[in-house]
């Protein structure tokens, strides 16, 4: 028998690199078991996609979006529903800010009694599960149609990411300036207003613009479901199949995405200044 | 500022009986913090704590302001054991006493003037405090409180503006706005220079004898200690090494208490769930 | 609690100070609440209305409905298949996006320039990689809900429309982000590769591939996880699956199916946290 062949145990791989190659073909295996299974369960109908019929009617699809609809009664509407939209995104973030915010202190570990914690953090946890959209039609049936149920979901759903992320923040502040209050017996409101408050208000500044980036994202669309602003008008007009108007609507929303992810981020800078 | 204006009871006496301090999370340390540590402060007393690093000098100071629990013996506050009462009376208890750590326990962002202001917060209600962060309630005596500092002009720039000399002289100055009587300061002049230290130290005795404030301060410069108060308390390793009239403590005393000693770490730092009496740390004030 | 409020400092006798920050402060709060009248009025705020008779009754009429949730074996069994088409939407649509993604990606990575190789990129294979970029971008900024919403329209109601729309907004980002963690990958392996001769498929098989590869499965398996609450979501302009159920029972004032439905998704978005997390530290 050749030598060769007899295993050189210099070079047979380390057993924990074998493990992690098998585990990954595994992985693999059943990831590609996943991806048939979704493939094959779901009809899809990829003959409307990929007939020589269909692309013809695509592109012609396609071009009714030009020109979009620059009648200035319509932009006027676009405009309003804009305006709209921003308020909802804004309102959203600053309820969310304030309702986190009280959320957050007996969410966090510094400053809660221990029985407070636990519910308050699986409160938050539900807040943020829910997603706007679903939210919003939950909202409806509270708060009828329009943007008011829309600033609610944002709000809601909003109160449970900041409530999670300012919790965070107040713990990791450091811990000397409440330290040295709280041992000349401050009470814990003025603790919070003197020493952790002064320190952490930039970074929680920070993370309410940073979600209202995303908020405005969310409140654009909202309205498909009756919550106001861009998506209402957005869903109106596609179901009349005017595209050109549509266009107009998804120019505003880009331009509105636009704008607030830059007042943002220029907020941002000047904050850390 | 001279004028005694309403100066209210005398100050709390401090007495600490075999008290032994070990460190949560320092369980395996070689030996406590403090160990039976015995020590009787009188009402209005002025008394110096000295000793190398690691002697304990930090450690005693927050057992005394009930920022430390102790795992044998008890601290009495004007004769009440603060783990002995209810927690409302334990925080009108804190109320009386004013604690300076080491390092200036100063929010960064803060202005100077609601910094020092912050002294007062124990005697102010909560619609006060809310109102005194929108517009300072009480510039000028926050600003006569600085005075003595030097830092009278400072009054409106933010804390992380000042030199760590300057931020410490107005953690100083917070004592003379709070309503404590009793002062427990921990190396209130490391970051000083010799004469600021020497006016700091001078402002500090002042308006502590006016006011019949009880006054325990631990240094590290001897000859400044043992000049300016009446008894020093030497600590060594956790124990008690003298205690006695300034006048009689002798140089042998000194060289004993600052031989080679072995580099021990800093004490941990504590915050404010340390006093909360969460079950993780289990000795801890609430 | 109130301590005796023992002043040691009296106030000096000079005259007290005007606080400079006063008159920002004051103007700050004008300007806050000048602007927040017009917010309260655009979005139609009027919490009070919700208190009133009318909606009061609809609303306590859908909560009271939450308990007990609805667990007949007919609605469960729908509920099931749902859910199973709300995953096999998200798979499939990541599929599709990682299909859209890889190429574009690979199109897009500075590290496999070969122009570079001498020094600055070309222009011409640089305009290729920003028009890459660009079209990366484009396909994220659009919400996938518009592009669910459109689809609708071109292949009708149902998962067709979901899965595009996951898989062009999620092939958008899965591109940024894949082009990114390769650039920012030890380039040196590669760039001799290419350097020698190699392909640049073979260049990325062997030399990038084998670094980044922990990385991309995390970070495509995270998003996976995204998808599957996105696709709940597309439900709702009907692209099928639970969030499809979840609207016409909300329609139907369903409060028990809704509440059912509810606690479906949370575990189901827990076991795909869980489930997530799981494969990402088994990969490592």
């Amino acid at each position: 028998m050749n030598a060769d062949h007899d295993a050189r145990p210099s070079e047979a791989l380390p057993a924990r690199l074998i493990a992690l190659r098998a585990r990954t073909g595994w992985v693999l295996l059943a990831a590609l078991a996943l991806v048939a299974a979704s493939f094959w369960s779901l009809d899809l109908q990829w003959s409307a996609f990929w007939s020589r019929g269909s692309a013809a009617s695509m592109g012609r699809f396609a071009a009714e979006f030009f020109p979009p609809d620059t009648s200035p009664p319509f932009v006027r509407k676009v405009a309003l529903a804009t305006a709209e939209t921003l308020a909802m995104s804004a309102l959203g973030t600053l309820l969310a800010s304030l309702f986190g915010l009280l959320l957050a202190l007996p969410a966090a570990r510094t400053h809660a009694r221990a029985l407070w914690r636990v519910p308050t953090r699986m409160l938050l946890n539900a807040l943020r599960a829910v997603p706007e959209l679903v939210w919003a039609s939950l909202m409806l049936i509270a708060a009828g149609l329009g943007p008011m149920a829309g600033t609610l979901a944002l709000a809601l759903h909003t109160t449970g990411v900041l409530g999670r992320l300012f919790a965070e923040a107040i713990e990791n502040t450091p811990p000397a300036p409440a330290f040295a209050l709280r041992v000349q017996g401050a009470g814990p409101a003025q603790v919070l207003l003197y020493a952790t408050l002064p320190q952490v208000a930039p970074q929680l500044v920070s993370y309410a613009l940073y979600r209202w980036e995303n908020n405005i994202r969310a409140a654009s669309i909202l309205g498909v479901v009756g919550a106001g602003g861009l998506g209402q008008l957005l869903s109106y007009h596609l179901a009349l199949f005017q595209m050109g108007r549509v266009a107009t609507i998804l120019l505003a929303m880009l331009a509105l995405v636009l704008a607030v992810d830059a007042a943002s981020y220029f907020a941002r800078r000047a904050m850390t200044r | 500022m001279n004028r005694g204006v309403n100066s209210g009871r005398p100050g709390p006496s401090l007495r600490l009986e075999r008290v032994s301090v070990r460190y949560p999370g320092a369980q395996s340390a070689p030996r406590p913090a403090l160990q039976q540590v015995d020590l009787q402060i009188g009402s209005g007393e002025h008394v110096v704590v000295v000793g190398p690093s690691g002697a304990g000098k930090t450690t005693l100071l927050q057992v005394a302001a009930g920022a430390l629990r102790a795992q044998h013996g008890r601290v009495l506050l004007d004769g009440e054991d603060p783990w002995s009462i209810g927690a409302a009376r334990r925080r009108q208890l804190r109320g009386r006493l004013f604690l300076a750590p080491q390092v200036p326990p100063l929010p960064p962002r803060q202005r100077v003037v609601t910094a020092v202001l912050a002294g007062r917060l124990p005697a102010m209600s909560l619609a006060a405090s809310l109102r005194s962060l929108l517009v300072p309630l009480d510039i000028a005596r926050a600003s006569a409180a600085l005075a003595p500092f030097d830092l009278s002009d400072r009054l409106f720039d933010r804390v992380d503006r000042l030199s760590g000399g300057e931020r410490q002289r107005v953690s100083l100055a917070r004592a003379l706005l709070a309503p404590a009587r009793l002062w427990l300061l921990d190396e209130p002049l490391s970051s000083l220079d010799p004469v600021r230290a020497a006016r700091a130290l001078q402002t500090l005795r002042e308006q502590a004898s006016l006011h019949g404030i009880t006054l325990v301060v631990s240094m590290h410069q001897v000859e400044l200690a043992l000049a300016n108060f009446p008894r020093a308390v030497g600590l060594r390793d956790g124990t008690v090494s003298f205690d006695a009239p300034s006048s009689q403590v002798s140089p042998e005393q000194l060289r004993w208490l600052y031989a080679h000693t072995p580099p021990v770490p800093p004490p941990p730092e504590l915050g404010p769930e340390d006093l909360a009496g969460s079950a993780a740390v289990p000795m801890m004030w609430r | 609690m109130t301590t005796d409020p023992v002043t040691l400092i009296s106030p000096s006798r000079s005259l007290p100070r005007r606080d400079p920050a006063l008159p920002g402060r004051l103007a700050w709060l004008a300007v806050s609440l000048l602007l927040l009248w017009p917010l309260l009025v655009l979005t139609e705020f009027r919490p009070w209305q919700m208190l009133e008779a009318r909606s009061l009754r609809v609303t306590a009429h859908f909560l009271t409905g939450f308990l007990p949730p609805a667990l007949n074996a007919d609605f469960l069994a729908t509920v099931a298949r749902e859910t199973w088409r709300t995953v096999a939407i998200a798979t499939a649509g990541v599929s599709l996006a990682l299909l859209v993604a890889v190429p574009l990606a690979l199109i897009a990575t500075a590290s496999l320039s070969v122009s570079s190789l001498a020094g600055r990129m070309a222009a011409g294979p640089f305009a290729v990689r920003q028009a890459t970029r660009a079209l990366m971008v484009a396909l994220r900024t659009v919400p996938e809900l518009v592009w669910a919403l459109v689809f609708v329209r071109v292949v009708g109601l149902g998962p067709t429309a979901g899965v595009l729309a996951i898989g062009l907004t999620y092939g958008g980002m899965l591109g940024k982000v894949f082009a990114e963690i390769l650039e920012s990958s030890d380039a040196h392996p590669t760039r001799m590769l290419l350097a020698n001769g190699s392909g640049r498929l073979q260049a990325f098989l062997y030399g990038l591939l084998p670094q980044a590869a922990p990385e991309l499965t995390s970070y495509a398996i995270y998003r996976w996880e995204c998808a599957i609450r996105s696709s709940v979501v597309l439900g709702f302009v009907g692209a099928g699956g639970l969030g499809q159920q979840m609207d016409s029972s909300l329609k139907m004032l369903a409060g028990n199916e809704v509440a059912t439905m509810l606690l479906v998704f949370f575990g189901l978005v827990a076991l795909a946290d869980a489930a997530s997390a799981w494969l990402r530290k088994s990969l490592r």
